[in-house]
């Protein structure tokens, strides 16, 4: 299958690894991947912190950027869930009605990562191979938006090797939020100490997520702490085999 | 809502309650048990969804209707021997209500736990008329002699434990007994004893109302401690002053939403009091019955078409209960009666976005959805919120530009261009040398600061993933 993938601006500039190991993975797994350099950002920081107009040139990239793909992969959930939930209406909200329309046509093929792979592709073992203890976020926008229920921990449990562990309260939010992290930084900072607390409870070495907001905002107090914990996204460990050197965590 | 006037913005709010041990571990404890608790009330019913669109389709119907129910409300109302006054607004409410007091001749009048009656700062107008209004909800009770604010919808004095009850019943509640202890049954004894005196001398009673049913005029009202009945029934003359949204087009409609209710609020299959009165009855009840219909900006609210939702609220606080935010900050942080998810829209939809502390609300969220998820009317609080803060934006836009908006038009510039968003990439991998020899960023400049106050930043990688993608793929997709 060809599959276009949307890096998201903040993979992109900040986390490259979590989009090449989605390049490294979807290949080994026989699959094409193609990355349309056009691409930029979903607009959601900037709808969600009340730029609405301002985020409209975003929905216009996007859909110019991926219009020709009939299967569109994110390392976010969050990003997926901005162009599936809100870019219809974004776009409808211009009174351009192609715009409106081509936005309506592309969002449902817009998908994170554990969903392509489980629920479209229908593989839940993809041979990768990561000898540590590991617990999984999972972030508010794969829940409570994309939906993907399971997805993520059948993907992990799938793992050879790996010692997958419980966090306690999972489902509660870190406290990353956009731009919430900087408006209300210390109900940002508290929610994050919960959350940091319930990491360190695991004893795990990684912590893995869907997200690289959310692992950007619990992985910062968890290093301002000195705490040793790595984090990596989903996608870092199922790309990891014997032969990539799954035996190292990655940072 | 008067009394809140000159609240701070939500972030200093919140930060000062954060500091609040005692008030963190009662909220953490109380709102992590209710969790539980609905959960497990709701999913009992095999129907909660379909139950769930009804309660929606319900309030929707009636929201699109309203000119209609509330004369035909107002007309059966009349018929059964009752007074219907309206009321634009707050002050508006409060003189008909003060008014309506004086001619009874009453100085004192007992109330049922009231949201609508706390939003209109009733009891502070009342007092600036020398009558003293008392709550006989016990919670709002507790919150009342301590001079205190409501902290939640359902549960005023969630933020207060049993020992810190007992100090304010010994300290503030006349006749109460020296040896109490901190017992909940003793507390509750107290209380009884204190009010049972008061029901019995009270000539006025005042009351909110859960529903209202247009069909035959019937209002209702759903309680747990029956102190409600006693001030239904007791007094010669009972006021019920209720927001235009809580009506329901007829009986039948009342079953979906005595499903909703109880199990999203307290848990419950069933409240342990749900009263209904309609008009006036002789010989059974007050004789004398008003009913005080309020907008307060509900029909401005109701001309917002994303924001209309919030009407539908039937004010249950599971989504109180189930945010992360006010559970770390309590609700005195929102400045206003209503807190929480559902506060941070209902507030800035009632009274605007002007004031510093309603602009903030619809920020003192992280979007989490888990209010959304929980709102037994599918009142889509997420939606609202990003919609709310566009209006926010919105009324800043003339101006002077402020730093917020140049760094988000900067952003935006950067954003919507590949090749400018490239060229960025690059400097910030240049500055890798700089700021991040470390991996990590320890200290960035405002309005950055924020965010490494309390957590590192992750220093720009050597190169983007562009860049990687067209050194090692050759460009192109």
């Amino acid at each position: 299958m060809r599959i276009a993938l949307f890096v998201t601006c903040l993979a992109d500039t900040l986390f490259p690894k979590a989009g090449q190991a989605l390049v490294t993975l979807l290949e080994r797994l026989g699959h094409e991947v193609a990355f349309p350099m056009d691409q930029t950002c979903c607009g959601q920081m900037h709808l969600n912190s009340g730029y609405r107009r301002e985020a409209v040139p975003m929905v216009t990239g996007f859909t110019e950027a991926f219009g020709k793909f009939d299967a569109i992969v994110t390392p976010s959930a969050s990003c997926a869930a901005m162009v599936r939930e809100y870019h219809p209406a974004l776009a409808a909200s211009t009174g351009d009605r192609a715009l409106a329309r081509e936005a309506e046509r592309i969002a449902p093929r817009v998908h994170e990562l554990s969903g392509l792979l489980v629920n479209v592709l229908g593989v839940t073992d993809v041979g990768a191979y990561f000898p540590h203890r590991v617990t999984y976020h999972p972030s508010c926008h794969s829940l409570r938006m994309m939906r993907v229920g399971d997805a993520p921990l059948r993907l992990l449990r799938a793992v050879r090797g790996i010692d997958l562990v419980d966090l306690p309260d999972d489902e509660t939010c870190c406290g990353f939020g956009g731009t919430f992290s900087l408006k209300n930084p210390d109900v940002s900072a508290a929610m994050g100490a919960d959350k940091v607390s319930a990491v360190l409870q695991t004893g795990a070495q990684v912590l893995c997520s869907s997200d690289n907001s959310c692992l950007m905002h619990i992985g910062g107090a968890l290093s301002r702490l000195r705490a040793g914990v790595a984090t990596m996204h989903l996608a870092e460990i199922l790309a990891s085999t014997e032969s990539t050197g799954g035996a190292q965590v990655s940072r | 809502m008067p009394t809140y006037l000159g609240m701070p913005a939500f972030p200093e709010a919140a930060a000062a309650a954060l500091g609040n041990s005692q008030l963190r571990r009662n909220l953490a404890h109380a709102t992590g048990t209710i969790r539980v608790k609905r959960a497990a009330a709701v999913a009992e019913l095999s129907d909660w969804a379909e139950l769930r669109a009804a309660g929606r389709a319900i309030k929707d119907h009636t929201l699109a209707n309203l000119d209609f129910y509330l004369t035909r409300l107002e007309e059966r109302v009349v018929s059964a021997g009752g007074q219907v006054h309206w009321a634009a607004d707050a002050e508006e409410a409060n003189a008909i209500v003060a008014g309506l007091v004086r001619a009874a001749g009453a100085d004192q009048v007992v109330k049922v736990k009231s949201m609508v009656t706390q939003e209109t700062g009733l009891n502070e107008a009342l007092a600036a008329e020398h009558i003293h209004a008392l709550e006989t909800d016990l919670a709002e009770l507790i919150v009342q002699l301590d001079g205190d604010r409501p902290s939640h919808i359902l549960v005023p004095a969630i933020h207060r434990n049993r020992a810190e009850i007992k100090d304010i019943f010994l300290k503030d509640m006349p006749g109460v007994p020296a040896d109490l202890t901190d017992r909940p049954a003793d507390l509750a004894g107290a209380a009884r004893s204190y009010l049972r005196r008061t029901f019995l001398r009270a000539t006025v009673g005042i009351s909110g109302a859960n529903f209202a049913i247009a069909d035959t005029g019937t209002l209702v009202v759903v309680e747990s401690e029956g102190n409600g009945r006693m001030c239904l029934t007791l007094p010669e003359t009972l006021i019920s002053v209720v927001g235009i949204e809580k009506i329901l087009p007829s009986w039948r409609d009342l079953e979906v939403f005595l499903a909703l209710l109880p199990r999203s609020s307290t848990a419950e299959r069933m409240n342990p009091y749900t009263s209904t009165w309609t008009g006036v009855t002789p010989g059974d009840g007050p004789r004398a019955f008003h009913l005080v219909l309020l907008d307060n900006g509900r029909t401005s609210a109701l001309a917002d078409a994303t924001g209309r939702q919030a009407l539908r609220c039937i004010r249950c606080s599971a989504c109180l209960n189930v945010c992360p935010v006010y559970e770390r900050t309590g609700g005195h942080a929102y400045g206003s009666p209503y807190p929480g998810p559902i506060g941070a829209i209902i507030t800035p939809l009632l009274r605007g976005v002007t004031s510093p502390i309603d602009a903030s609300l619809p920020y003192a969220s992280s979007l989490c959805g888990a209010c959304y998820d929980v709102c037994p009317v599918a009142i889509n609080i997420p939606e609202a919120l990003v919609h709310l803060r566009g209006k926010v934006v919105d009324a800043k836009r003339h101006g002077f530009p402020r730093p917020e908006r140049m760094a988000m038009a900067t952003a935006g510039w950067t954003l919507r261009s590949p090749r400018r968003l490239g060229l960025a990439q690059r400097a910030a991998s240049a500055s890798r040398k700089v700021v991040g020899r470390s991996g990590r960023i320890r200290r960035l400049p405002p309005p950055l600061s924020g965010w490494t106050r309390t957590r590192d930043a992750p220093a720009p990688p050597p190169e983007s993933f562009r860049a990687w993608w067209a050194r090692t793929r050759g460009g192109g997709g």
